[in-house]
């Protein structure tokens, strides 16, 4: 990015000053290397939402922003509904309430090692992932309007799980405000199949093991060691996500004039959150997570089931359930008054800092963890919220590395074949079932999640709690 | 001119792009070229015919319509489509899909499409009168 159109706030924050029709100004938060990294793409798409009506404060960006459509990945913005503030489909984005879910295991590194092709295999072809595969469960009529009302809650009602997992999940595993009954039939029809299923693409379920413990407070309150054994699975609401965005997209296009909004970038579509529209799409969205939420719950319960099977152990509590694309309705300080602001996070995941009353009693004294996702050949990383992150970007963090490289470039320069083999010398054994799939997702094409998570805590937005080095990739 | 179809760059997606004599020519090659993200059209037989039906109030939101009716069928019927033949009248398009039951050992999908952004969206006609549709699919 041409640094020479930014004014350089602090070490980590970059501002884009208001011109034009920017209502607030914009600001990225990332070290120097990183900005110099990003595209000029991004400052266009953030100065573009800094001019939506009634947003507050700032368009943000975290360190792994990259552009996107109409929000860029990796973009954070507030809209109050007392002064016109609006809600946009496309801050939230396709993959409505996409997230990550990480699982404690029982098991050591070296004790991976003794059974890791047995583990691999049985997690491969016990886990439905990649396009195509279908699920175990088939929702009727009803039971589809209860999962979406009652997220990971209903899929433990269902059996598939625990009730001590609900409190280690975002808003206690059930978004509230959900309104199933602004879900379409079509939107209904796409997920007739798909309940426990991983997706494709950037979805994956990960095997990793904690490399290095930056804070051993929080990471003994995260129930952490090292060189321990955790499960993470990345992925979101599936096909009635998808199509709930689609209809929800389409409809404020053609509904934001009647409100004289009117936006040069189709996918900034957005309508006054209080309006009709606005309402429909929010309880829409919110079921919509509520399927993402149960997806991962169900997804859970068949990690369980395939470490019963392998080591006769199926104890793995969650250790926390984050979503990174979603709209919240949430209270926060601004300028000493208190406000409930439409949140937007695109590729940015929810940061709550110690003390919160939404975080489950055994975090309130160290933060939320957040679970930031690497590539399969790189680490991933668990960073905890902390008190500046309400007055940084309204509790919100990064929620990846974010690609360096587009799809057609990675499947230029990579073979999948190779990218396995490669991975496989360095002890990480990757599953899959499309070897194109595996290319695009080459580690190299993305950035440098270290960079990532170095900027996110130089910036205040989170704090480095541990390290987690790849040991097995589903992908999906 | 002959009909055909490409991809452009997009950091976290990808662009397709169809190019044909008549806007429902181009309609189709931008399907051929969203397929083709997903999974080498070569390889998906024609066998089945499924109708589909949009309307919409400009040949842009039309485009991106079509193209999100394809997906809504390929995720409810679990299938894949290789060839297309569409019909444009007005804002109103007819098309018939061809394409049959995903095998994902033989159609070796690599990614599913999530929906057609309205991000550089376009339709329109170059000097010559050859027609392009096109945008960015998120994945």
């Amino acid at each position: 990015m041409d640094k020479t159109k930014l004014i350089q706030k602090s070490e980590w924050a970059w501002e884009i000053p208001r011109s034009g029709r920017m209502e607030v100004p914009g600001l990225l938060y990332a070290s120097e290397s990183l900005i110099e990294e990003v595209d000029d793409k991004v400052r266009d798409q953030l100065s573009n939402v800094a001019s939506l009506p009634g947003i507050v404060e700032a368009a943000f960006a975290m360190p792994d922003a990259h552009w996107g459509y109409g929000f860029p990945i990796g973009g954070v913005a507030a809209f109050d509904p007392n002064q016109g503030g609006v809600i946009s489909a496309g801050g939230v984005g396709f993959d409505i309430s996409c997230g990550v879910r990480t699982l404690l295991t029982p098991l050591r590194r070296n004790e991976v090692e003794r059974i890791r092709d047995n583990l691999a295999d049985a997690l491969f072809y016990h886990i439905p992932a990649g396009m195509g595969s279908t699920s175990r469960l088939s929702l009727d009529s009803r039971e589809m309007t209860a999962m979406l009302k009652g997220g990971a809650r209903w899929a433990v009602s269902k059996g598939y799980g625990v009730d001590g997992d609900l409190e280690c999940i975002e808003n206690s595993g059930l978004c509230g405000d959900a309104e199933p009954d602004e879900v379409s039939e079509q939107a209904r029809r796409r997920q007739t199949e798909e309940m426990g299923t991983l997706g494709s693409g950037n979805h994956y379920l990960e095997l990793q093991a904690v490399a290095e413990i930056f804070d051993p407070v929080i990471a003994a309150a995260y129930g952490l060691v090292r060189d321990g054994v955790v499960v993470s699975i990345h992925c979101g609401s599936r096909g009635l996500g998808h199509q709930v965005a689609t209809e929800f997209s389409r409809r404020m296009i053609l509904e934001a004039p009647q409100y004289g909004i009117h936006v040069t970038d189709r996918e900034l579509a957005s309508v006054p959150a209080q309006s009709p529209p606005g309402k429909a799409y929010y309880g829409a969205m919110r079921a919509a997570a509520n399927c993402a939420l149960a997806n991962r719950q169900i997804l859970s319960h068949f990690v369980r089931e395939v470490f019963k099977s392998v080591i006769g152990d199926d104890e793995l509590p969650v250790l926390y359930d984050v979503s990174h694309n979603m709209c919240s309705l949430e209270d926060h300080e601004v300028g000493g008054v208190k406000k409930r602001l439409y949140v937007h996070r695109k590729g940015a995941t929810r940061a709550l800092g110690p003390g919160h009353p939404d975080l489950p009693a055994r975090y309130r004294p160290v933060g939320q963890p957040v679970l930031v996702g690497g590539t399969m050949g790189t680490a991933s990383y668990i960073l905890a919220g902390t008190e500046e992150s309400g007055r940084r970007a309204f509790n919100s963090a990064c929620h990846g590395a974010g690609r360096s490289q587009s799809r057609s470039q990675a499947l230029k320069q990579f073979r999948g074949e190779d990218v396995v083999e490669t991975l496989r010398r360095r002890n990480i054994t990757v599953k899959t079932r499309s070897f194109r799939g595996v290319a695009e997702e080459a580690p190299a094409a993305y950035k440098d999640v270290s960079e990532v998570v170095r900027a996110t805590a130089g910036a205040g937005l989170a704090r480095l709690v541990a390290r987690l080095e790849p040991m097995i990739c589903v992908k999906g | 001119m002959k009909p055909k179809w490409e991809h452009f760059e997009h950091q976290a997606d990808i662009g397709i792009r169809g190019t044909g004599r008549t806007m429902a020519e181009a309609f189709e090659q931008a399907a051929v070229a969203m397929t083709a993200v997903i999974a080498l059209p070569d390889r998906i037989f024609p066998r089945v015919a499924i109708r589909v039906h949009c309307e919409a109030p400009d040949r842009e939101l039309l485009l991106a319509d079509w193209l999100n009716a394809i997906l809504r069928e390929m995720s409810t019927l679990r299938m894949l489509f290789s060839r297309f033949e569409v019909t444009v009248s007005g804002n109103i398009l007819e098309a018939v899909l061809h394409g049959e039951t995903l095998d994902p050992e033989r159609h070796e999908p690599a990614v599913e499409v999530k929906g057609a952004t309205y991000f550089k969206l376009s339709v329109g006609q170059d000097e010559e009168g050859n027609w392009t549709a096109q945008c960015v699919v998120d994945v």
